[in-house]
C-alpha cells in the first residue's frame, strides 16, 4: 500500500463517511440502519481494541466492561438530564478512559497475564456493582424511551447510525494516526520486545497507559449509545460475553498489524452475524465465531490481512531478489 | 449474631475447601507450567455436566462419577496441550495468542453447552445431599462438608505425587528450569503434557464437587475464572499449601460477605481480592 500521510488518510476516510452517510440516504427499509448500527459499534469496538492488543500486545479481555460503562453512564446522564447523544458519548468515552487509566495504573507494570486477568476481572467487578446499583435499574434493568427522531428529523434510529458511522471513522483514523507515529512505533517496540524497549529507553509504562486509556475510552463512546438503541438496558446483557469475545475475535481474524485487520473482522464477521442472526439461531452464531477465532489463532496467526500479505510476498519475492 | 458469624466462618472455610479443588488444576497450569488456562472453568463445567448425566442416567454416585470421568479428561487435556504446543508454545507466541486460544475455548465450551443443555440448572441427586451434622452452634451441612474432603484429599494426593514420584518431580523441575531438563535428557514437551493432562483431569473431579454443592448451568464457569486466578496468584502460583490458604480466606471473605451484605456482592469478592493482590503484592501471600 503506498504511504499516505495521516492528514490525507483522515481526509480521505472523511469522504468516504460521508459518501457512505448519503448513500444510507437511499436505504427504504429501518432494519438497514439497525443491523449497520451493530456493524459500525463492533467497528469501533475492534478498532479500540487492537489499540492495546494488536499494537502493544496486551490482551483487554474486559471490553464489554468498557462497553458497559459507556452504556449506563448513558443511562445515568439520561436519568439526570437526558442529554444530547454526543454529550453523553463523551462523558462515556471519559468514564471509560478513566477506569482505564485506574486499572492500567494497577496492573500494567506486571506481565501481559496478569493484565489480561485483571481485566476480566474487572468487567465481572463492575457489572455486580451495576447489578446492586438501583439507580440505574439494578438486576432489573432499566427501560430508555428512545426519541422519535433525531435532531434534523429523521428518524432516531439514523441518527444512531450516522453517529455510529463517525464514531467509526474517528477510531479508524485514530488509530491510523497512532500506528504511523512516535507513539505507535513506541507501542510497537513494547510489543516484540518489552524488555528490550525499557533499556533502550522507552517510557514504557507511559505508552501502555496512553494506549489503555485511548482503547477505554472509545469502548465506552461505542457503548454510550447502546441504551437508546436497545431501549431496554440490564446487566446481563450491557455486560454480556458476547461484546467481549466479538471485539478480540474480529481483530484476530482480520488482522491485529494495522488498522485495516479489526475494520476487515468487523465488518466481515458482524455482517455475518447479522445475517446468521436472521437466518440460524444466535448462540449457533456465537459458537461459529468462536471456532472461527480459535482457528485463526492456530492456523493463520496474523488474520486475513496476513494471509494477503503472505500471498504478495511469496509472488514478489523473485524479483526482490533479481533487484538485490 | 455470634452463631451467625460462626456459621459464616464455618461455611466459608467449607467453600474454601471446594475452591482448593477448583483451583489446583489451575495451579499446576498456570502456576508451575505457566499456561494460563482461562478454559479451566469450562472445564469444570463440563466435568459438572458429564457427572449430572453418569448420576441421572445411571444413578451413579456424583464423586464416583468424577473418578470416573478422570481418564477421560486426561484425554482431553493432554490434547489440548498438543494443539498448544505446536501452534504457540512451539513457535514462541504462548503469550498473547495463547489467551486468545484459550479464550475461544472457554467461549465454545460454554454455547456448546447451551446448545446441548439449554440454560437450565442442573442436579444431582445423592443420599447425603440435604442432610447436615452438627458440631455445637456450627451445622456442617453434607453436600458442602463431601466436596470439601473431596477436595483436600485431591490435593494432598497430588502434592504427594509432585514431591515423592519421578514424574511429579519431573513436573517440579519443568516449572522451575526446563533447559536443565533438557540437558538431563529430558523433553519437557512430554512432562509438561502430562502435568497439563493431570491439571484438566483435576477439572472433572472439581466438576463432581460442584455440582453437588450448587445446581449449575453453562454460564456458572464465568464466576470461576476470577475466583480461581485470584486464588492461585493470591497463593504464590505453585504452591500448594499456599493455593490452600488462599482458598480458605476467599471462602470465608465471600461468605461473610453474603452473609452480611447479601449474596449478589459476593462475586466481587475475589475479583476485588485479585485485583489488590495484583496491585500490592503481585508474588502472593506466600510468594517466594
Amino acid at each position: 500500500m503506498p504511504y499516505v500521510s495521516t492528514r490525507y488518510f483522515c481526509l480521505i476516510a472523511a469522504v468516504v463517511t460521508v459518501a457512505i452517510a448519503i448513500a444510507s440516504r437511499l436505504a427504504t427499509n429501518d432494519y438497514f440502519f439497525f443491523a449497520g448500527y451493530v456493524v459500525l459499534q463492533y467497528v469501533v469496538m475492534s478498532t479500540a481494541w487492537n489499540i492495546l492488543g494488536g499494537y502493544t500486545g496486551y490482551i483487554n479481555f474486559g471490553t464489554a466492561g468498557f462497553f458497559a460503562i459507556g452504556a449506563y453512564s448513558a443511562v445515568v446522564m439520561h436519568k439526570l438530564f437526558a442529554p444530547p447523544l454526543p454529550l453523553s458519548i463523551l462523558v462515556g468515552g471519559v468514564v471509560a478512559g478513566l477506569v482505564g487509566l485506574g486499572m492500567g495504573y494497577l496492573t500494567l507494570r506486571l506481565r501481559g497475564v496478569f493484565f489480561a486477568i485483571a481485566t476480566l476481572a474487572l468487567a465481572i467487578v463492575l457489572q455486580t456493582l451495576v447489578t446492586n446499583w438501583d439507580f440505574v435499574g439494578g438486576s432489573r434493568g432499566v427501560y430508555i424511551i428512545r426519541p422519535e427522531t433525531g435532531p434534523l428529523g429523521h428518524p432516531y434510529i439514523q441518527y444512531l447510525f450516522l453517529t455510529m458511522l463517525v464514531l467509526s471513522t474517528i477510531s479508524i483514523c485514530i488509530a491510523r494516526a497512532i500506528e504511523h507515529s512516535k507513539l505507535g512505533y513506541g507501542l510497537a517496540t513494547i510489543r516484540d520486545d518489552e524488555l528490550a524497549a525499557e533499556s533502550a529507553g522507552v517510557p514504557t509504562l507511559r505508552l501502555k497507559l496512553i494506549a489503555t486509556v485511548l482503547s477505554g475510552a472509545l469502548m465506552g463512546m461505542a457503548g454510550a449509545p447502546l441504551p437508546y438503541y436497545v431501549t431496554y438496558l440490564d446487566p446481563t446483557s450491557g455486560f454480556n460475553l458476547a461484546f467481549a469475545v466479538n471485539s478480540i475475535a474480529m481483530p484476530l481474524i482480520g488482522g491485529t498489524s494495522t488498522w485495516l485487520g479489526p475494520v476487515v473482522g468487523a465488518l466481515l464477521l458482524a455482517t455475518i452475524q447479522q445475517i446468521a442472526t436472521v437466518t440460524i439461531s444466535s448462540a449457533l452464531n456465537l459458537l461459529i465465531v468462536g471456532v472461527i477465532m480459535v482457528a485463526f489463532v492456530v492456523l493463520a496467526p496474523n488474520g486475513i490481512i496476513g494471509l494477503f500479505e503472505r500471498g504478495r510476498r511469496t509472488r514478489r519475492r523473485p524479483t526482490e531478489k533479481g533487484a538485490a | 449474631m455470634v452463631s451467625l458469624l460462626v456459621n459464616a466462618i464455618v461455611a466459608g472455610l467449607l467453600l474454601g475447601g471446594f475452591y482448593a479443588a477448583v483451583s489446583v488444576g489451575l495451579a499446576l497450569s498456570f502456576g508451575m507450567l505457566d499456561i494460563a488456562n482461562l478454559a479451566h472453568p469450562a472445564f469444570i463445567i463440563l466435568g459438572s455436566f458429564i457427572v449430572y448425566i453418569l448420576n441421572s442416567e445411571f444413578g451413579i454416585d456424583p464423586v464416583l462419577a468424577g473418578i470416573l470421568a478422570l481418564p477421560f479428561f486426561y484425554l482431553l487435556g493432554s490434547a489440548i496441550y498438543q494443539i498448544y504446543y505446536y501452534a504457540f508454545e512451539r513457535r514462541g507466541e504462548e503469550g498473547l495468542r495463547g489467551l486468545a486460544f484459550f479464550f475461544g475455548i472457554l467461549f465454545i465450551t460454554e454455547v456448546a453447552l447451551i446448545l446441548i443443555f439449554g440454560v437450565d440448572y442442573r442436579f444431582v441427586t445423592a443420599p447425603y445431599i440435604g442432610s447436615s451434622i452438627y458440631i455445637g452452634d456450627a451445622e456442617l451441612p453434607l453436600r458442602m462438608l463431601v466436596p470439601c474432603i473431596v477436595s483436600i484429599v485431591m490435593v494432598i494426593l497430588l502434592q504427594i505425587f509432585l514431591s515423592k514420584t519421578f514424574i511429579g518431580r519431573a513436573i517440579l523441575a519443568v516449572s522451575q528450569d526446563d533447559l536443565a531438563l533438557k540437558l538431563m535428557a529430558i523433553r519437557p514437551q512430554r512432562i509438561k503434557n502430562i502435568a497439563f493432562a493431570i491439571s484438566i483431569a483435576t477439572a472433572s473431579l472439581a466438576g463432581a464437587c460442584l455440582i453437588i454443592i450448587q445446581p449449575v448451568e453453562p454460564s456458572v464457569g464465568r464466576d470461576y475464572i476470577g475466583r480461581v486466578f485470584a486464588i492461585v496468584v493470591l497463593g504464590g502460583m505453585g504452591s500448594f499449601p499456599g493455593m490452600l490458604t488462599a482458598a480458605m480466606l476467599i471462602g470465608v471473605m465471600e461468605s461473610l460477605t453474603a452473609t452480611f451484605y447479601g449474596p449478589s456482592w459476593s462475586p466481587a469478592v475475589a475479583f476485588g481480592f485479585l485485583l489488590l493482590t495484583l496491585a500490592v503484592r503481585p508474588a502472593g501471600l506466600m510468594g517466594r
